[in-house]
């Protein structure tokens, strides 16, 4: 069970500014059912360009709940510029703090009131613009927005990142890339978290490569796949050429958009070596992504 | 304010009569049944009789009974000793849907070299027998399936398969630490060559689960030690356990007829008001074939913590599938096994009931959850007004 401040009690169960303000100034969609948690901030300006109304509609958790209450409280009475500058830990602060698996909803409430104020100051555009490329395919979060919550709440580890904004969280395929982009903005190594293994320079004996290319498929690719509900089979190694089998490819597959194989071609290019390319197993072809109905 | 506990597959409460029958255990006879003395002998004696309790549950020989330290411990020896008294074969066959403590073992398999195939279920959770039927082989070291769900409630064919698996001279086991007590078992009319159950599930304390094993199956011991239980599982026995689970395996016999009768009656009675007070609810499972206490419900658009969280306000508890009970970012691995969308799967809800629950605690909750489901759909921003 988490464990919950009175005031993240309170705002969930009494929630305030609960609905959508009539003819909003402003609006931000942010999150979605597939993700778990999905917010719809309005407001409205009053004449002398302040926040005089704010309400909220959410699809989440009690701490989803809680922080959305919560933000419209906080906005109300802000010039733009000032709710501009509103972080998400000063919605986290408000309510007297978030588990740290939870602070992601803080985040989301942070989100949705910049989505609306984009959405504001764009005269009424449909929907905010993504920023940056997407790192995490799961939950789709850019590299923009992860350098934003490890820059602004100085966070240390992939988990951090993960418990911020949820990217990491899915399949995890790209938890190397949050690593680095830690290390790149921190300067440093992150603690406790393992060095990615690189063979770059070294030759391999062709039972080296075909080891390192096993290691690989276990440790980097099965379990992205495992998350999804597939798994993947080494079938031969032909020179440079890796034969492998995708067998009972997930429902709901969020990767559907790109092929396997190409993820997995990536992979052993950066753990096993530059050359390699990859085939699917020509028997086993039929049965690849194949979702259950 | 009372607490309603509809949470029962996850632990149940010890049953009085049980809670008595181990209470001189601790503080006055708490001698070591392996002593050469009358004080450990007496305790060895109730040993026995808690074995043949068990047995008599399970349908089975006393000799074919091994307690170990839990569930998860049952599914790990069943599994790791099957594997390694068949060191030549290489291939584990399970399902999607199992626990963790059969499910995480298997996939740690697949990096010594085994390969190990987890066979699908459909929408409503039903195994693809044929699948599994394809992949049996002289090569698969054992087959592990669970005999009934613990999220949905769902059983499986377990007759079937065991019976499939002897034809194939492969090992099967059951992880069945949902169904004793819930569906009658008879081991000596059964192919199934080792079983799971679990204490905590049957109205016995935490930490003392069963591994049954066929006689004439080979089983390499995974804990390692003492001589106890004939050398199959060492360590010094947690004598209250055991003989609280021979209790209450006594008494899980006795009530067999009314968890199917009475428990399944107030269930249906709880299913059936909520799936009609309730627009967007829908049953996860396969409603012909479940377990008799439990039912999982889905209710679209709203998210199972939240729900959760305002039933814990009424004093009633159950748990939920979604991403943010499920210590993970994601839904259930069952539930999306099963291929339930996103939508549902963020919003469903596992009700499962005793033999302690009542018609009242039942009412309450009929009369409780619409106002929980509307409020919280006024919340969401994907129902319109
Ligand atoms: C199906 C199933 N298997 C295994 C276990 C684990 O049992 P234990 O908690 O005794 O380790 C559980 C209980 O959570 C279960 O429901």
């Amino acid at each position: 069970m988490w464990e919950y401040t009175d005031k993240v009690r309170d705002h969930f169960f009494n929630p305030r500014n609960v609905g959508e303000v009539e003819n909003p100034d402003g609006v931000g969609e942010v999150g979605s059912l597939a993700c778990g948690d999905a917010l719809k901030l309005t407001f409205k300006l009053g004449e002398d360009g302040k926040i005089v109304d704010a309400k909220f509609k959410t699809f989440g958790c009690a701490s989803a709940i809680a922080t959305s209450s919560v933000l419209t409280e906080l906005i109300k009475g802000m010039t733009l510029e000032e709710a501009a500058n509103v972080t998400n830990k000063d919605i986290a602060d408000y309510l007297g703090g978030l588990p740290e698996q939870k602070m992601h909803c803080s985040v989301m409430g942070r989100e949705a009131l910049e989505a609306a104020i984009d959405n504001y100051r764009g005269g009424g555009a449909e929907k905010h613009e993504l920023e940056g490329k997407v790192v995490c395919n799961c939950f789709g979060v850019t590299d923009t927005e992860i350098e934003r919550v490890i820059r602004e709440n100085d966070l240390r580890t992939v988990e951090d990142v993960t418990n911020y904004c949820k990217a990491g969280g899915g399949c995890g395929g790209c938890k190397g890339e949050i690593e680095k982009m830690i290390e790149n903005i921190r300067g440093e190594q992150p603690e406790g978290a393992p060095k990615p293994k690189t063979h770059e320079g070294k030759t391999l004996t062709n039972i080296q490569k075909i080891q390192l290319i096993q290691e690989t498929i276990n440790e980097q690719i099965r379990p992205a796949l495992r998350a999804h509900g597939g798994n993947i089979e080494l079938i031969d190694v032909e020179d440079d050429k890796v034969i492998v089998a995708f067998r009972g490819m997930c429902a709901q597959c969020h990767l559907a958009e790109f092929t396997m194989k190409d993820v997995v071609e990536a992979k052993l290019r950066e753990f096993v070596s530059e050359e390699l390319f990859v085939e699917e197993d020509s028997d086993s072809i039929d049965e690849s992504h194949e979702h259950i109905g | 304010m009372d607490t309603i506990y509809f949470d029962n597959n996850a632990t149940t409460r010890v049953a009085e009569e049980v809670f008595s029958e181990i209470q001189p255990y601790f503080c006055e006879m708490y001698g070591n049944p392996s002593s050469m003395h009358t004080f450990g002998g007496q305790v060895g004696v109730k040993i026995r009789e808690a074995r043949e309790r068990v047995a008599e549950l399970l349908g089975c020989e006393p000799s074919e009974v091994i307690f170990t330290g839990c569930g998860t411990e049952s599914d790990n020896t069943a599994i790791m000793g099957a594997l390694s008294a068949k060191p030549n074969r290489r291939k584990v066959i399970t399902s999607r849907v199992e626990h963790p403590a059969v499910l995480a073992v298997c996939r740690s398999l697949e990096r010594h070299g085994y390969e190990v195939i987890e066979v699908g279920v459909d929408a409503n959770g039903r195994l693809d027998f044929d699948e599994l039927d394809k992949q049996v082989d002289d090569d698969t070291a054992i087959v592990s399936i669970m005999y009934a769900n613990n999220e949905t409630g769902n059983i499986f064919p377990i007759e079937r398969i065991a019976e499939l698996c002897k034809s194939r001279g492969v090992v099967f086991h059951t992880d069945a630490v949902q169904a004793v007590g819930k569906i009658p078992l008879k081991m000596s009319e059964s192919e199934i060559d080792l079983l799971s159950l679990s204490g905590h599930k049957l109205h016995a304390p935490k930490g003392i689960g069963v591994l049954y094993v066929r006689k004439g199956t080979r089983l390499t011991p995974y804990m390692l030690g003492g001589h106890q239980e004939g050398g199959r599982r060492a360590g010094t026995e947690n004598v209250p356990g055991i003989i609280g689970l021979g209790k209450a395996a006594e008494l899980a016999g006795a009530n067999l007829a009314e968890e199917n009768s009475r428990v399944k009656a107030l269930r249906d009675k709880l299913e059936n008001a909520i799936l009609k007070s309730c627009t967007d609810a829908r049953i996860n499972g396969d409603v012909e074939n479940r377990l008799p206490n439990t039912s999982n419900i889905s209710f679209e658009y709203i998210e199972g913590e939240a729900i959760l969280l305002m039933l814990d306000k009424f004093g009633i508890c159950a748990s939920s599938g979604s991403a943010c009970t499920s210590g993970s970012l994601e839904p259930s691995h069952v539930l999306r096994a099963m291929g339930v969308p996103f939508t549902a799967a963020h919003g469903s809800i596992r009700f499962s009931l005793s033999r302690y629950n009542t018609d009242e605690e039942v009412d309450f909750a009929i009369e409780k959850i619409p106002g929980i489901i509307n409020r919280l759909r006024e919340l969401s921003p994907f129902v319109a007004k």
